[in-house]
C-alpha cells in the first residue's frame, strides 16, 4: 500500500564498505541511492541495494528476526543487527555500514568466523556429567533457582556483536571473548555439569578472563541481554580465589570428576 | 580467491565514546594512588622529625593541597559510584528468597554502606578523636 | 596452559578499590580539607602528638600500612591498564614501572613505620 510518505519518494544514502580481494588492494566505501520505506531495517536496505543495484554485494542474513545471529555488521559505527536496525521516517537520511569491527573481511560485509568457532569449540561446549549416566536412570532434576544461574547465558546467539564492542579483542584477538565466555559459563553454571576444571583451565590463561579489563561494553551492545561482561567477570573472581585456594586440598575431588 | 582483510585498529579508542566513559572510571585510579603518595609523604615526614611532619600539615592547608584535595574528592565519589556499579558484574546471579537480585540493588546497596562508613568515620574523627 | 600472575595484582586491586570506596572519601574529606582548615575544631586531630601515638600504636601502623599499599596497589593496576590501552610502551615495562612503584610505596611505608618505632 502506498501511504503518502513512499509516494513522496524519500531517498536514503547508503554507504557500504565494499572489499573484493580479487580486485581490491583494501576495503572501498561505496554509495547507494536507495527509496526509503518508513519502518524498513538495514537488512532490507542491503537487499535492496543487492537485488536491483549492484548483485555482487555479499553479506551474511538467514531468519531476520534477530535470532540466526548472522547478520551482524556496524551500522554507523556500533555493532548492531542489521535485521534489528529499523530506520525511522524523519531521523535517518544516510547510513554508514560496514563489516563487524576486529574480523578480518572475507568479502564486503563477509567476515572471518573460522577463528570465533574454534574458540567456541575449545571451552567443552557440552554438559560434562559427573558420572556416566544412562536415560534409564532418567532426567536430570533442577529447580527454577538453579536453572536460573546460567540460563540467560544460553541465550548466545553467536552473533559476535560483543567481540566489535570489546576494545581488549581488537588488542588481542587471541582473547577467547565475550560470546565464548558466556558459552563457558552456560555450563559452567549449570548444575547438571562437572567440567568446571577443565574450563577453568582456560580461564586461568592470559587469553582467558585476563584480557578483560571490565570495559563492559559488550553487555551493552548483546541484542539478547546475555550480559557476556558478567560471564567474563564472574570468572575472574573464579580464576582469582583458585589461584591461592588451589594448594589446599579438595576432599571428594576424583569421585566427582570435578 | 580469498585474501582476508584485517583492518587496523583505531589506536586512540579508550578516547572516543563509548570507551572514554571506561577511561575516566579508570582514571580515578591515578587520584586514588596519588592521595596514598601524599599519605606517603605524610607517614614519611613523622618518622624524620615533627618538624617535618609540621612542614607537610603545612603543605595540606596550602591552596595547592586543597585544591588537589578537591579534585581527589571528585575522584573518590566517582570511584564510589562505578566501583559499585561494576561490582555486580564480578559475582554470578544471585538469587535471595527465589527472587532474582537486580544488579542496580546490589549497587545501590553497595553505595548505601559505603556512604554509611564514611559518615561513621567522619563522626568518629570530629566527635570522639578530639 | 600457562596460567596468569594477574590474579595477585587483581585481588589487591580489589582490596584497595573497596577499601577506597568505603572509606575514601572520609579520608580526603579529613586529611585534605578538614583538618588542615581547622573546621570544628579539628586541628589537634592530625598534631604531631596525635599523628604519633596512632603511628606508634600497631593497630595504628596496620591502618596506615592498609590504606597506603592498598590504595597504591589499587592505582597502580588501573595506571598499568590504561597506559597499556594507550600503547605507551611495551607491556613488561609498562608493568614493572606501575606495579614496582607499587611496590616501592609498600616497601617505603613498611620502613617509615618500623623507624617510628612503637
Amino acid at each position: 500500500m502506498m501511504d503518502a510518505k513512499s509516494i513522496a519518494e524519500e531517498r536514503l544514502i547508503v554507504e557500504v564498505l565494499r572489499y573484493r580481494p580479487e580486485e581490491d588492494a583494501a576495503p572501498v566505501m561505496e554509495s547507494y541511492e536507495i527509496p526509503y520505506i518508513d519502518g524498513m531495517s538495514v537488512l532490507q536496505a542491503l537487499q535492496y541495494i543487492k537485488d536491483y543495484i549492484d548483485g555482487t554485494l555479499s553479506f551474511r542474513w538467514s531468519c531476520r528476526m534477530a535470532i540466526c545471529g548472522s547478520c551482524g555488521m556496524m551500522i554507523d559505527g556500533k555493532p548492531q543487527l542489521a535485521c534489528q536496525t529499523i530506520l525511522r521516517a524523519g531521523d535517518v537520511r544516510s547510513l554508514r555500514v560496514e563489516p563487524l569491527k576486529h574480523f578480518p573481511i572475507e568479502r564486503d560485509l563477509v567476515v572471518t568466523m573460522s577463528d570465533f568457532v574454534s574458540k567456541v569449540e575449545s571451552i567443552y561446549p557440552f554438559i560434562i556429567p559427573r558420572s556416566p549416566r544412562t536415560p534409564a536412570e532418567g532426567e536430570y532434576l533442577q529447580t527454577p533457582a538453579e536453572m536460573a544461574r546460567f540460563e540467560n547465558f544460553s541465550d548466545c546467539i553467536n552473533c559476535m556483536l560483543c567481540y566489535a564492542a570489546c576494545p581488549q579483542f581488537g588488542e588481542n584477538p587471541n582473547f577467547l571473548g565475550p560470546g565464548v565466555f558466556a558459552l563457558l559459563q552456560r555450563y559452567n553454571g549449570d548444575s547438571r555439569d562437572a567440567g568446571q576444571n577443565k574450563r577453568m583451565e582456560l580461564v586461568h590463561t592470559e587469553n582467558g578472563a585476563w584480557s578483560c579489563t571490565a570495559v563492559g561494553h559488550c553487555s551493552d551492545v548483546c541484542p539478547k541481554h546475555v550480559d557476556p561482561a558478567n560471564a567474563v567477570n564472574q570468572n575472574k573472581t573464579n580464576s582469582a580465589l583458585d589461584f591461592f585456594l588451589r594448594f589446599l586440598p579438595r576432599r571428594g575431588q576424583s569421585e566427582r570428576g570435578v | 580467491m580469498r585474501r582476508p582483510y584485517l583492518r587496523p585498529i583505531d589506536s586512540l579508542w579508550w578516547a572516543k565514546p563509548p570507551y572514554l566513559a571506561y577511561t575516566l572510571r579508570e582514571a580515578t585510579g591515578i587520584a586514588i594512588g596519588a592521595y596514598a603518595l601524599v599519605l606517603l609523604a605524610g607517614v614519611i615526614c613523622l618518622a624524620v622529625s615533627e618538624n617535618a611532619y609540621d612542614a607537610w600539615l603545612r603543605f595540606l592547608a596550602s591552596r595547592w593541597s586543597l585544591a588537589l584535595h578537591a579534585i581527589f574528592l571528585v575522584a573518590m565519589l566517582f570511584h564510589v559510584w562505578t566501583w559499585f556499579a561494576i561490582m555486580p558484574k564480578t559475582m554470578p546471579r544471585l538469587v535471595i528468597g527465589g527472587r532474582y537480585v537486580e544488579p542496580r540493588l546490589i549497587t545501590a546497596t553497595g553505595v548505601a554502606i559505603a556512604a554509611l562508613a564514611s559518615l561513621v568515620l567522619l563522626v568518629i574523627a570530629l566527635r570522639i578523636l578530639q | 596452559m600457562k596460567r596468569s600472575v594477574a590474579p595477585i595484582f587483581w585481588l589487591m586491586f580489589g582490596a584497595g578499590g573497596m577499601l577506597a570506596a568505603l572509606v575514601g572519601p572520609a579520608l580526603v574529606i579529613m586529611t585534605g580539607l578538614i583538618v588542615p582548615t581547622g573546621v570544628g575544631n579539628s586541628t589537634t586531630i592530625m598534631d604531631y602528638a596525635h599523628a604519633i601515638a596512632f603511628a606508634q600504636h600497631p593497630f595504628g601502623k596496620l591502618v596506615l600500612l592498609a590504606v597506603i599499599s592498598l590504595f597504591a596497589w589499587h592505582g597502580a593496576e588501573r595506571i598499568y591498564l590504561t597506559l597499556k590501552d594507550m600503547h605507551l610502551g611495551p607491556k613488561f615495562t609498562l608493568a614493572w614501572l606501575s606495579y614496582g612503584s607499587a611496590g616501592a610505596v609498600t616497601l617505603a611505608t613498611t620502613a617509615a613505620l618500623l623507624a617510628i618505632g612503637f
